[in-house]
């Protein structure tokens, strides 16, 4: 059998179309395909080969819901089972009452009452289906509604920078801030603190996104806050703080 | 038909035969949209902006097994070369959209957005021909930056035969030339050489054509490089981590 061929190196960007590899040893794994004896891209994104399997890490294309992700949710629609909520993706979540809380609900009560259209709220995905219908629920350490602050958006693919290695870098925003902040996996972002120190914990993330794929980028965030907040950052390793702070186990890929 | 006593034997922009026009190519140049992008060739500019995959409605046009791509192809009303062009949509305009959805089907993949829809939004703010090809090419650039799954990126360029002369990428006073002209857009996918868009104004013989074509497909190879280069531009500076 004739000798595989990587056509591409490890976390080189690549286009649909180009050609990773050529031979039957590699193995094409999300956002590529096989055609003849080649793997071929079939997105914009980095390639990441590991061993034998080629994929692509995309840097563009809308957040599509995954179960078990915490993301953040905006009330849409209220129907008799539950909640419709926007979550930044093609296909919006169902919330139905008895995920929502643990209250008892009589039967026609006004919904309202817990929920109301326009609030943001914090949930996991339970479910998704093969048509991509969404299931949220509400039941989980941290998961609750979001009161003041305001929520940014940002591009999904970027979530896991933003996070930071075992939640880092949305850390180090958190401490230079004084601010709270969750991180959807959506791309909803929730910040809450002074309406100054809001407006810098929002430029420092515009800052992570635009950077994300750029290196040493922590340094200059960190150089970012002193100057806007005029404080000292002293790097620590990062451990877990609560849990709904900053889901760390969802980050990775990047790094 | 009275033909002016001087044919047409060289380029009244002085390019060779096979010679395309200067070529610009940038992504992620609408910041609102999911993806995009715009496409310069000469003085014909395309922008095109995508959108989703989104929520299709009305409700019927949702197709359950995959998403639907729809295309909008717009000239300005500045654009053309005489008089204003009316906005909104025209037969042409609406043709043109018809025959760009067509280019781009074949490539993309929206099996895993069931009932949803992308949007591609072309604008043309100057044109001076070959503008559909433009547009196509525009397109599929701003569908990669979209990050929406295809298997390779389209490219189109317009070949003819401007009397007796055999050319790539006609401009409008090309085009208009008196005697005999045809006009042949063609977008084809380069890592295939598969053809998904071919039309025609005007006369041709057959071994003519399949000339042009093959020439055609050999400029739509340095339309492909330009179009990766804008792409791989966007995300450049430092991928080293």
């Amino acid at each position: 059998m004739k000798v595989s061929e990587l056509k591409v190196q490890d976390k080189e960007i690549v286009v649909p179309g180009d050609v990773l590899a050529d031979g039957m040893e590699y193995l094409p794994a999300s956002g590529t395909y096989r055609e003849d004896n080649r793997i071929i891209s079939a997105r914009l994104g980095l390639v990441h080969v590991d061993r034998r399997l080629i994929k692509i890490i995309p840097l563009s294309g809308r957040y599509m819901p995954k179960r078990d992700d915490i993301i953040i949710g905006k009330v849409i629609d209220i129907t008799i089972g539950g909640w419709r909520l926007d979550i930044n993706s093609a296909y919006s979540a169902m919330l139905s009452m008895k995920d929502a809380t643990s209250d008892f609900i009589r039967k026609g009560d006004d919904l309202t009452k817990w929920f109301g259209i326009g609030d943001y709220m914090v949930s996991k995905i339970v479910n998704v289906t093969s048509q991509n219908l969404v299931d949220l629920s509400m039941r989980g350490a941290g998961l609750r509604k979001v009161k003041g602050g305001r929520i940014i958006t940002v591009n999904c693919n970027k979530v896991p920078r933003i996070i930071g290695k075992g939640g880092s870098m949305v850390s180090m925003v958190k401490m230079a801030t004084d601010c709270n902040i969750i991180v959807g996996q959506n791309g909803f972002v929730w910040i809450l603190g002074t309406p100054e120190n809001e407006a810098i914990a929002s430029e420092a993330i515009a800052m992570i996104e635009e950077n994300s794929h750029v290196s040493g980028l922590t340094d200059s965030v960190k150089e970012f806050l002193e100057k806007k907040t005029g404080r000292t950052i002293t790097l620590s390793i990062p451990t877990n703080e609560e849990a709904a702070g900053e889901f760390a186990g969802e980050s990775n890929e990047l790094h | 038909m009275q033909v002016n006593q001087m044919s047409y034997t060289k380029r009244n922009d002085g390019r060779k035969p096979d010679d395309l026009r200067p070529i610009e190519a940038k992504a992620g140049v609408i910041k609102r949209a999911d993806g995009s992008a715009y496409f310069r060739i000469g003085n014909t500019w395309a922008y095109a902006a995508v959108y989703g995959p989104r929520d299709l409605h009305p409700r019927f046009l949702q197709n359950p097994k995959t998403g639907v791509l729809r295309c909008e192809y717009s000239m300005m009303p500045f654009s053309g070369m005489g008089e204003r062009v009316r906005p909104g949509p025209s037969r042409r305009s609406k043709e043109i959209s018809m025959v760009t959805e067509k280019a781009l089907t074949p490539v993309i993949n929206l099996d895993e957005f069931p009932n949803t829809v992308v949007d591609v939004f072309i604008e043309l703010p100057q044109t001076d021909a070959g503008s559909r090809c433009a547009g196509i090419c525009a397109a599929s650039i701003a569908l990669a930056d979209a990050g929406i799954p295809m298997k390779d990126l389209v490219t189109a360029v317009a070949v003819g035969k401007v009397n007796e002369m055999k050319v790539v990428d006609l401009n409008y006073d090309e085009e208009a030339q008196e005697g005999e002209v045809a006009d042949i857009p063609m977008a084809v996918i380069p890592s295939t050489g598969m053809i998904t868009l071919l039309q025609m104004d005007g006369i041709i013989s057959k071994d003519d054509l399949i000339e042009l074509l093959k020439r055609g497909t050999e400029a739509c190879q340095k339309i492909y490089q330009i179009q990766k280069a804008a792409l791989k531009d966007r995300y450049k500076g430092g991928n080293n981590e």
